[in-house]
């Protein structure tokens, strides 16, 4: 478990550290960098908790494909080398309160319901065919709830971003 | 899995053995083949062009590639003075990288048995273990994630590099690489839904029995035809090289990299060529089966395993050496309007035969069904298309009014100008006339 430590405290201060470069940070290309870094920290984290399947859809999807989008809308624009100065709103100080308090309530959450809970040491490892399983069965209500939400987003922004 | 993935039970030297022995095998067999597939496309394409090719470095210039590189390695590394220095010395890094780890996951040999338990081992340093450095349960989906990141090290490097030619390329990579990511997972998933596993072990041995199970016949042709265009399309290859299009772009993404970086920008791409020809071979032409010709059983798949990966790599080239480049429009309808409904619509068919085939649905309503909704489907999909056509030639309709309007403003003011210095010309002649 040690070892587990260790990793764990070495990709957690990686991933704290790029979030919050991600919002001082004065170049946009550098600061969707650091988002990536985020995200795929919290790729490894997933490994960690031996949560294979999650841990790939966060690579393909969030590394993948979102934040390729966010790049490439950025290079279709403007596609800034170097800093600049407006990048940080005017209205930080107030990001920065919803951030601490969103933060100190999920803290609190967390906190309350599992107190000093420990992991067990030979924990049940979910497959990737578990997880499909699941999805089809138990949850397949809620899974094509979650498709046509995203189809009625789809068609929204075809919507949006036609002229006629 | 075999035996005990997560070393509950502890590592010892075997362990690490088999690992190291793995990666490095992988590594230099990855490096040579990369070397390898160079001079045998320069050599190939130039016996299509009627050229000899290089001939010089080494008997039928085989050293050629080898010689590039070391010359590479004493060139000046350049850096524009506007790019962005860390992440210009990043990109080419990632693509090498993520080149690399696409390949851990193809078993390269091992006796594969129809219907054995675990088959395809052999035994290293008194561990069996698999031909593959990695065999992870998501397999496949590992392949899909790396050549997702695979697009930072083109997108970063056109980006970083701050100047105009380089960035397009990368425009169009990005746009490219998302385009037929989707075709590529979708072909992929009538694969597994046949193999029942995502793992490339189970995947080939699954086509251990026979050329009739292999999954390019079992899935039907059709999810593999659409894996080799979406590949081609992800490997940056003709005819969809749009990225680095020389005629129009200079170099594309690598316009301004020089020495080793350029290089290993050129020997991530031919990795990928390697790679992806080997996923091919992997998911739909029985991977290392074959037949055992004589002697040693063990070396036999292997050699099966590299002859159909030069078949790809030399079809790739075949590509380059025929087909003409994809206009930008042809590339992105290719990608959205046909191979991806095509991937969905056969999936959907498949697992309809499948599921007839195991008795869990009556052929008759299946088939009825089955043409109605594809009707249906098919109905849909003509209208929105039709739609989007008519509104495009509409809006391209509008403009052309507009311009032509412009035209005759412009032509008005032109007459009107030329009447008045008409005018003006015959006042002056007429007063020089009088004097």
């Amino acid at each position: 478990m040690v070892a587990q430590n260790i990793i764990f405290g070495f990709i957690a201060s990686i991933v704290a550290l790029s979030a919050f470069r991600t919002v001082t940070t004065r170049n946009i290309v550098h600061a969707a960098l650091y988002l990536v870094a985020v995200l795929a920290g919290l790729g490894a984290l997933y490994v960690m908790l031996t949560a294979e399947f999650v841990a790939t859809t966060q690579f393909l999807v969030y590394i993948g494909a979102v934040m390729v989008l966010f790049l490439f809308g950025i290079m279709l624009t403007r596609a800034p080398l170097g800093h600049l100065d407006d990048l940080t709103g005017k209205q930080w100080p107030v990001a920065l309160g919803v951030a601490t308090t969103l933060g100190a309530v999920l803290i609190y959450a967390l906190v309350d319901a599992f107190h000093a809970a420990e992991l067990p040491t030979d924990p049940v490892i979910y497959r990737t065919a578990d997880v499909g399983d699941s999805v089809f069965s138990t949850y397949l209500i809620p899974f094509e709830a979650v498709s046509v939400l995203l189809l009625a987003a789809l068609i929204g922004a075809v919507v949006l971003a036609r002229k006629d | 899995m075999l035996g005990d993935p997560l070393f509950r039970n502890g590592v010892d030297w075997g362990d690490f053995a088999v690992m190291g022995v793995k990666v490095v095998v992988a590594f230099v067999l990855l490096l040579v083949a990369t070397m390898f597939m160079v001079w045998f496309e320069r050599k190939f394409i130039a016996d299509m062009q009627n050229r000899i090719g290089p001939n010089v470095a080494g008997p039928w210039g085989i050293l050629q590639t080898f010689a590039d590189g070391v010359k590479f390695f004493f060139k000046e590394d350049l850096r524009p003075a506007n790019a962005d220095p860390l992440v210009f010395r990043l990109a080419p890094y990632i693509s090498a990288v993520t080149a690399f780890l696409a390949f851990s996951i193809v078993p390269i040999g091992g006796v594969f048995r129809d219907g054995e338990a675990d088959t395809g081992t052999v035994t290293l340093f008194g561990k069996v273990t698999y031909l593959q450095v990695a065999d992870p349960p998501i397999g496949i989906l590992l392949l899909l994630a790396v050549s997702s990141i695979a697009v930072y090290g083109v997108m970063l490097a056109g980006w970083s590099s701050g100047s105009k030619y380089p960035l397009l390329g990368s425009v169009r990579a990005s746009a490219q690489a998302i385009s037929y990511e989707a075709a590529l997972g979708m072909s992929v998933v009538a694969v597994v839904l046949l193999a029942g596993s995502l793992s490339t072990h189970d995947i080939t041995a699954g086509q251990a029995g026979g050329v009739r199970t292999w999954y390019v016949l079992s899935a039907g042709i059709v999810p593999f035809v659409i894996f080799l265009i979406a590949a081609t399309a992800e490997l940056n290859r003709p005819p969809f090289d749009l990225v680095e299009a020389e005629q129009e772009l200079v170099g594309g993404f690598h316009t301004e990299y020089s020495s080793i970086r350029f290089a290993l920008f050129f020997l991530a791409e031919f990795m990928n060529v390697v790679t992806m020809s080997a996923i091919m071979v992997t998911l739909f032409f029985g991977g290392p089966a074959g037949p055992v010709l004589f002697g040693m059983t063990w070396f036999w798949p292997t050699v099966w395993f590299f002859a159909k990966v030069l078949v790809f790599l030399a079809m790739f080239i075949w590509f380059r050496a025929t087909l003409p480049r994809l206009r930008y429009d042809q590339l992105m309808n290719l990608g959205w309007k046909v191979l991806i409904p095509l991937a969905l619509g056969w999936l959907l068919v498949r697992a309809t035969i499948l599921q007839v085939d195991e008795g869990t649905i009556d052929p008759v309503i299946a088939i009825i069904v089955g043409i109605l909704a594809a009707g249906a489907c098919f109905l849909l999909f003509t209208a929105a298309l039709t739609a989007g056509d008519r509104a495009y030639e509409r809006d391209q309709a509008l403009q052309e009014q507009a311009l032509q309007e412009q035209a005759l403003q412009e032509r008005a003011v032109q007459d009107q100008a030329l009447q008045e210095r008409a005018v003006q010309e015959q006042a002056v002649q007429e007063r020089e006339g009088s004097r």
